[in-house]
């Protein structure tokens, strides 16, 4: 199956290293970054460009914009793993239409295109009779998206609980486990590389409140928007409280709960009893589903990386593979 | 760093789980008690004990209250001026997550203790909460007693810490009520003082039901 990719950040290079590395049957045909693209309907030489992204900083031809790869490359699937813009969704709202309007499958780990438009984008692709898929975009590695498709099929979902921000669950485990402040936690999480220089996006609950709204509208199809997430961060928690919730034999996990029965969108610091499936470590994610059927069913894993989130993609790319094959 | 707990009594009313007027109370230090973990719905219980008036008898028929998870609120001894001293009542009131009180009535009678009766019972509902921000400068007693003025719902335990005078405080605070809409209710009122006050309030993620 022939693949166009868009972005070569982290994501995208974890996407066309284990494409190139793995014999999965996938093959690149079309390839951009923000500066260049390059494309053969024969398949690209995949480490030859990401080598010459790394020298050059660009990966292919500077006149080829990703707009030229989507519209003019021969490709079945794209896949845009572009950087997330939470206020407009662009340019990938963009980029992914243009590829719905040409009949073909779309794959992305983009928060800003499925929480802004995903009822358009929806309508776009089943319009064409493609798939959207977007695995990656909640939760990294784990496989949220193909779990309430096919393994909980059928169930109803009655509350999704999760921890959607690996950022602030690594702030708050070394708060509560070495007593640091919220500041020294976060200079830490810096040094790791696991915040960015502004971490405002991340420890204000808005990267976890988008997340929560992706996985309220894809199970509940309901149309809520990030301004119905009722949204408190952690930036305001204290050594103290932690301490506090400790005593008890509880801690403070940032939670993003979606009830739709009680009418509850909310993301905000809770008290948890430490023994609680969701209280995970680290950079880790958990998402617990309660559901009428299987009852509570809990995920664990990694939230981010560029290996991580490739893998949720091509859990995509093959699942289009296995559904659509000879017929796209 | 100040570091200060307190227990209020849940004592008030205890009469009214009873029939009739009770005399004066020992109240048990409730510190030393067990205290069992348990997010749920407690069941509050009063019971009449008849044992037999000889020493370990009473811890005897204490001890399977802590084994099912319980918490001892009151124990009443009453000596009936007319009893024969064989005999011992003893009133308790105790607390118990919820479905354990059938194992409890097994476990007292394998000790040899006649139930003279079980008393009426009510739900317990207990949350806890911790709240941070100026909260000395923002009245905590105010934040306090506008739960416990509700006359549903009480904060029976408060756990605070004050860093230096001007930075934020953090509080724990459990509050207890009769039922589950007064909890929703009590929070709700916690909800808008803390909004008002500008404290950040932290609640705890309810059992998944």
């Amino acid at each position: 199956m022939k693949i166009a990719l868009i972005g070569l950040g982290s994501v995208g290079r974890g996407v066309a290293e284990m494409i190139a590395k793995k014999d999965l049957g996938l093959t690149i045909t079309g390839l951009a970054d923000s500066k260049s693209g390059a494309m053969d309907s024969g398949g690209l030489d995949i480490p030859a460009l990401l080598a010459k992204k790394k020298k050059n900083g660009y990966c292919g031809d500077t006149n080829l914009a990703a707009l030229d790869i989507i519209n003019k490359a021969d490709y079945e699937v794209l896949v845009e793993v572009t950087p997330t813009n939470a206020l407009s969704g662009e340019p990938a709202i963009g980029y992914i239409k243009a590829a719905l309007a040409r009949k073909k499958h779309v794959v992305t780990s983009n928060k800003g295109p499925i929480a802004l438009a995903s009822k358009e984008l929806r309508a776009l692709a089943q319009k064409g009779g493609v798939a959207l898929r977007y695995e990656a975009t909640v939760a990294g590695a784990i496989p949220i998206m193909h779990t309430l498709e096919q393994g909980l099929a059928g169930n109803e979902i009655l509350a999704l609980y999760g921890v959607l921000n690996g950022t602030c669950n690594y702030i708050l485990t070394r708060m509560a486990a070495e007593g640091l402040t919220y500041e020294q936690a976060l200079m830490e999480a810096r040094e790791m590389g696991y915040a960015e220089a502004d971490p405002t996006y991340d420890v204000k609950g808005i990267d976890a409140a988008i997340k929560l709204v992706i996985l309220a509208n894809t199970i509940w199809g309901n149309g809520v928007k990030l301004n119905d997430v009722d949204c408190t961060g952690i930036d305001l928690l204290t050594p103290d409280a932690l301490r506090l919730a400790e005593d008890d034999g509880c801690t403070i996990r940032l939670i993003a709960e979606a009830i739709p029965r009680k009418h509850i969108l909310r993301v905000s610091p809770r008290i948890i009893e430490k023994n609680h499936p969701l209280v995970v470590d680290g950079t880790l994610n958990a998402l617990t589903l309660e559901t009428d059927m299987a009852k509570e069913i809990t995920l664990i894993g990694r939230g981010a990386g560029s290996v991580e989130t490739a893998s949720a993609i091509i859990g995509d790319l093959l699942f289009i593979k296995d559904r659509y094959d000879g017929r796209a | 760093m100040l570091l200060f707990s307190f227990r209020k009594l849940y004592s008030a009313g205890i009469s009214k789980f009873f029939g009739y007027a009770v005399p004066a109370c020992k109240i048990k230090d409730l510190s030393k008690l067990p205290c069992y973990y348990w997010s749920g719905g407690f069941v509050q219980v009063s019971m009449k004990l008849e044992m037999k008036d000889s020493p370990g008898q009473l811890v005897a028929a204490l001890k399977p209250i802590s084994d099912v998870g319980g918490n001892i609120i009151a124990v009443i001894h009453q000596r009936e001026p007319d009893s024969d001293h064989d005999t011992l009542d003893v009133q308790i009131v105790l607390e118990l997550p919820e479905g354990r009180l059938e194992k409890l009535v097994e476990l007292l009678k394998e000790q040899g203790v006649h139930i003279q009766r079980i008393g009426e019972q009510r739900l317990l509902y207990k949350r806890t909460v911790i709240l941070i921000g100026h909260l000395m400068h923002t009245g905590l007693s105010d934040t306090v007693d506008q739960i416990d003025s509700t006359g549903f719902a009480e904060v029976s335990e408060l756990a605070m810490s004050m860093p230096a005078v001007k930075d934020r405080s953090s509080s724990r605070l459990t509050i207890k009520s009769v039922s589950k809409e007064d909890m929703e209710a009590a929070l709700a009122i916690l909800r808008r003082v803390s909004q008002q006050k500008s404290l950040l309030l932290i609640e705890p993620l309810e059992e998944i039901a």
